[in-house]
Order: structure tokens, then sequence, then C-alpha cells
């Protein structure tokens, strides 16, 4: 871990980081609250506990690039530009959610900000990535796109359909195994005849890699070099991080397949904590200004559900729009 | 007119779009070095080179989502199924994505690409590669579905699906690759979701699509001899379906058989026939009489696949059940 070490990143960066995850925690916590009192319905899917991979990740791509993901994804899309106040309304099915109500939790987009979506089918969003990166080079653009999957899609056909087009044709996609080691209810082990799983890219001759994903920093020194390797060869990548979700695999998961202890292990390396600590010790910030941040991070994401609350539902009309245009 | 076969005048439409288009492409199992598996392609690596004709490994799931992708960001994709049989593989992609991104995006993600490629028995090749998808596939939200029967109609109508912004599925037939027809050298388009009177009659509409579009022809020719005379539609765009041309013909001859190669079991023809009972049940003078593939995989052996098929036999029975004609 990088924390013995005098920081090599910007106190603007790290700071930055800090509060993204903080944002990304108390904004999940809401939504979850959120639920529990039944303002709103349908699969819910948090990312508490995984913060420091896609905030990590998220830092090294420019507007342009483009990023598409699976369901687990209100605060990846945070990240990549859509406001909280459209996921928030999204969530309770409002008109001014960022798929107008249509989507809910699973399904974000925003065209605006190159986030294709927010998918619930396992491993269907690996070949559209591919696909993204085809008109990628297609057109000669310097763009990348990210491609996040959990680690039970790595078992789908798609997902090898998609690397072994995207290293043939070199397309610049960045696959990222989201590794929280559990699809759904089941230990990856138990599913998987590899060890680690960024070896399925060994068949495919594709550039590869793994990063703990639970520290921001390790996660950001390392995505900076595999997304600088892809925009300079234009060949894909597969990279595993390490993650651990504190949730279930969806709300009304009560996570009855994993240990108090193992929960712990990992809560006690919980991605915020480790980052506020470092943040001290190198006195790029004080114990007040954590507090400080962690308030104004409160009331920020609870502006965004009252936004939500206040956002008018979608016209019975529009439930048939859209189909085609 | 000249006259071009089927393959020349899908191949024409593709050609023609790729030049007036930049941003649309071709990718296909054997699309570009062996000029497709029915030669639809021929010669279009050598005039688009590789950047725009692109062979895919046999991953038709992979592919129709690489295509989905594509079109979320601009591109227009031609994916080409050697067989919709292998294009069933690609079914998630295609129900599951391409179907549903422009709505759950809430309009903002629309995907222009086209699925083409044969659909339907081939002769002797069996259950697995003698399926329609017609019906399977019309009954999702999103899709629009075309399947053409002659040269003319496949031109201008895959010229059209290029050019439309929703994932277009368009059925064709190994059977029919080499059939000629009258293709204009001039450049024309037909409107997606307007069907066409291939023959005028009074007595009884009969509508028909690809295959079943020639045999039906040849029934009406026979039974006119007969003193029955049928009118025959070309239903061409199975969705959206062109109900305008269905209901005023089936006011005038106040009688109706739907000719198919799909299993009966919630077919077109099902949805054809309850949508004319809906609007039409008074204009109706004998119940609505559908020729379809029997509710059974399709054999091998030839007198089997006959069995079970439609033929232009069943059709003529059907015409004089619904005329009161039968022996």
């Amino acid at each position: 871990m990088a924390a013995a070490k005098k920081p090599t990143l910007s106190k603007e960066l790290l700071v930055q980081m800090y509060k993204d995850m903080l944002f990304w925690r108390r904004f999940e916590e809401r939504v979850n609250q959120a639920y529990m009192k039944q303002k709103f319905s349908g699969f819910c899917h948090l990312y508490i506990g995984q913060e420091a991979l896609g905030v990590g990740v998220q830092a090294n791509l420019t507007p342009t690039d483009y990023m598409i993901s699976a369901y687990r994804s209100h605060t990846q899309a945070i990240g990549k530009g859509i406001s909280p106040d459209a996921v928030f309304a999204e969530l309770f099915g409002k008109v001014d959610g960022c798929a107008r109500g249509k989507g809910g939790s699973m399904h974000m987009f925003s065209k605006e900000k190159r986030f294709l979506g927010g998918h619930g089918i396992v491993g269907g969003q690996v070949p559209i990535a591919a696909g993204v990166g085809f008109a990628i080079r297609y057109r000669d653009e310097n763009d990348i796109c990210v491609c996040y999957l959990g680690d039970a899609a790595a078992n789908q056909g798609q997902f090898f359909e998609a690397l072994n087009m995207a290293a043939t044709w070199k397309l610049p996609v960045l696959f990222i195994i989201e590794n929280n080691r559990y699809g759904m209810g089941t230990d990856i082990r138990r599913t998987t005849s590899v060890d680690k799983l960024y070896k399925r890219a060994l068949a495919f001759d594709m550039p590869h890699s793994e990063v703990d994903g639970l520290h921001a920093i390790s996660v950001y020194e390392h995505t900076q070099k595999v997304i600088a390797q892809i925009r300079k060869d234009k060949m894909p990548h597969l990279m595993e991080a390490h993650t651990y979700r504190f949730r279930g695999h969806s709300v009304s998961d009560p996570g009855t397949y994993r240990t108090k202890e193992e929960v712990k292990t990992y809560q006690d390396k919980d991605c915020i904590k480790v980052m506020g600590d470092y943040l001290m010790k190198h006195e790029l910030a004080t114990e007040k200004n954590l507090v400080e941040w962690d308030k104004k991070v409160r009331e920020d994401v609870k502006k965004s559900e009252d936004f939500a609350e206040k956002s008018p539902i979608p016209n019975v009309e529009e439930a048939w729009m859209h189909n085609y245009i | 007119m000249p006259i071009k076969t089927m393959r020349e005048a899908l191949g024409e439409a593709m050609s023609e779009e790729m030049r007036r288009d930049a941003n649309v492409f071709l990718m296909g199992e054997e699309v570009a070095q062996y000029n497709g598996a029915y030669k639809v392609s021929k010669g279009m690596l050598d005039e688009f080179g590789p950047r725009r004709v692109w062979d895919a490994p046999i991953s038709e799931g992979g592919f129709a989502g690489l295509g989905v992708g594509a079109a979320m960001v601009g591109l227009r994709p031609i994916i080409e199924m050697m067989t919709w049989n292998f294009g069933i593989q690609a079914f998630d992609q295609i129900i599951n994505h391409a179907a549903k991104m422009y709505y759950m995006s809430g309009g903002q993600f629309n995907v222009p690409m086209v699925l083409r490629g044969p659909n339907g028995a081939a002769h002797m090749l069996s259950a697995q590669h003698s399926q329609t998808v017609e019906h399977m596939l019309a009954t999702v939200p999103g899709l629009k579905v075309i399947s053409v029967g002659t040269p003319y109609d496949a031109k201008g109508l895959l010229k059209s699906a290029i050019r439309d912004d929703n994932p277009v599925i368009f059925l064709e037939s190994e059977m029919m690759y080499a059939d000629k027809g009258e293709v204009p050298d001039e450049e024309y388009l037909i409107p997606i979701g307007q069907a066409d009177i291939k023959r005028p009659g009074k007595d009884v509409t009969l509508i028909a699509w690809n295959k079943t579009l020639s045999k039906t022809l040849a029934a009406a020719d026979e039974l006119m001899k007969e003193g029955v005379d049928c009118e025959v539609i070309d239903l061409l765009t199975i969705q959206p379906m062109d109900e305008k041309t269905i209901f005023e013909s089936v006011r005038k001859t106040h009688r109706l058989v739907v000719v198919e190669e799909a299993w009966p079991f919630a077919s077109v023809g099902s949805e054809i026939a309850l949508r004319v009972m809906n609007n039409l049940f008074d204009e109706l003078d004998a119940p609505v009489v559908r020729v379809s593939n029997d509710f059974t995989s399709i054999p091998y052996a030839e007198h089997l696949e006959h069995a079970v098929m439609f033929s232009k036999e069943k059709i003529i029975k059907a015409v004089k059940e619904v005329t009161y004609l039968h022996n």
C-alpha cells in the first residue's frame, strides 16, 4: 500500500478522490434508506464498499471517453458526469431522471456524458463495449471505452466472444472485472475454473492485469498506466480489480452465504477510512476537514433526494413512447 | 427494365448505401474475402476495403452486440446472419439490447442497425436449419421486421432499412437468391410498413410474404382457371403491419387466407386473423383460414419435409374452404 510512502499524487487529486468516494458512499446510504422507507421499488444494487475502484478509474478518464456498466452503477454514472439529482430522480421513476423514469436503478444513461447504461442482462454489455471500441477505431478517434462487469459475468459466453473480437481487431476497450467475489450468492470459486479471472485474457493474447481495488490510489496509479497503454497501442486490456461489497447483492439480500467475520475483515479495510487516514497522516487534511466534508456531502445527497421527490412523475403517455424513433 | 437476381439486388442496395454514407459498414461471417456464403456481398470487399467490410468470427451474439454498441455511438451497421437459425444465437442482443435501448434510455440511444439474412426452409436441411423467425421477432416492441419475396422489393426495402434509425430485422431466403426480376438501375426506395398488392382480384384475399409469395401467386393462377379471382397481397413489412391495405382488400373480397411458413401457434397469421375479426367482423363471409407449416420440427427426408410444409395444394384447398367450393 502506498500509505507509507510520500504522496506522489497532488493534494488536489487525493482530496477530490476522497470526496468522491465519500459522496458515493453517502449517496448509496441515502438510496438504501429511501428504499427501506418504500419511496421506490424494483431491484436496487448498491456500490457500498467498492467506491475506491470506480473513483480511481474515473479520475483517469476524459469527458469524451465512453463508459458502459452493469446494474450496480448508480454512482459510476455520477462519476461519468450524470448529475446526482438525475440519478436519484431516475430511482424514483420521475421525469427528471436520466432515463426519464423509464430505466430505473439498473438503467442509468446519458448520451451527453457518454454513459451508455446501466444494463441488466449479466455480460450483455460486454460486446456492446466492443462495438463502441469498434466505432472509435472506425473513426480513428483517441477515446477509449471503459466496460465494467462483475466477476460472474466472466463466465458468460458473450464475454468471451467480445474479448476475442476486441483482441483480434485491436479495439480500445478497458474491460474491468469488478471481482467482489460473489455472483449474487455464489462464491465465484465454486463456478469458475481459474483462480484469477484476468487469466481469461490469456486465451486471447490480450494485455491483462490485476489491481487491489480497495485502494483508490492503487487503482488510480495502475489504471493511469493501463489507459495510457490502450491509447498508445490501440489494444484492449482486461483488468481484474479485487473488491468487496459490504451489503448484499441487492437491498433484499441478507447475505447469509458469507460470514460476519469475512465482511468485517473487509470493513476494517474500508477504502474511505483508509484514504481519510492517509490524508491526515500526510497532513493533506485534518480530522475537522473530514467531518466538515462529510457534513457537506450528507447535505448534498439529501438535496438530490429532495429534488427527486419534487420532480414530477412522467405523463402516462410516456409508457408508449420511445419504442421507435 | 434490367433483370437482376435477388442476390444482386441486395448487394446493390448495400453498396449504394455504403457509397452514400460513410457510417454504414457490413459485418458477418464470410461476407468479405469469401464474398458472402450466398454471394450477396460479392465484390464489396474489393470496392470498400477491409475497413468497411468485415469477416466476423462465429460469434453471432458477439457481433450482433458489437453492432448495437457501434450503432449507439453513430455508426450504421449492416449485420449479416449466414442464416437466421444462427441468428437465434443473437436473440439476447436483439431482444434484450437492440430493441430496448432507445426505450430504456428514455429516448437517448437509438440503434440504427440492420440484421439481415435468409430464414425458413431451404430444402432438406432438417430441423436446425429450416426455421422462420418473423413471428418470434415481430412480437418484440422496438424492432421493425421486413420479409421480402422479390428482387425489386428486396432492394428498395433494404435501402430503406439501412436508412431507418431503428433496429430492423430483414428476412431473405436461400431459395430465392437466384430468383430473377425487374430491378431498375435508377435509385428507388420502398417505404417500410407498406404492403403491395401483387395481383388484384375480387373473390378472395390472400396474404403472403417471403417464400410463400411465389407459391401463392401460382395457386392464384390455377384458381383463376376454376373461376376464383384471388387478390394477392405481399405483406413485405411484418412489423409495423399495413392494416390499411389488408382491411381495404378484405372489405372488397370478404374472404381471407393467410399463407405463411412459420409454425401456426401465435403466428403472424394469428395476428392478422384477430385484427380482421376485431375490425371487419361483419364484412367476413367465411372464417379466416391460415396455411402454415405444421406444428412440428422440420424433417430431413424430402417427402416428410414436403408433408409438413405449406404448399400450393394446401393454399388451393384453403381458398376452396373460404369460398365453400371444396368437393
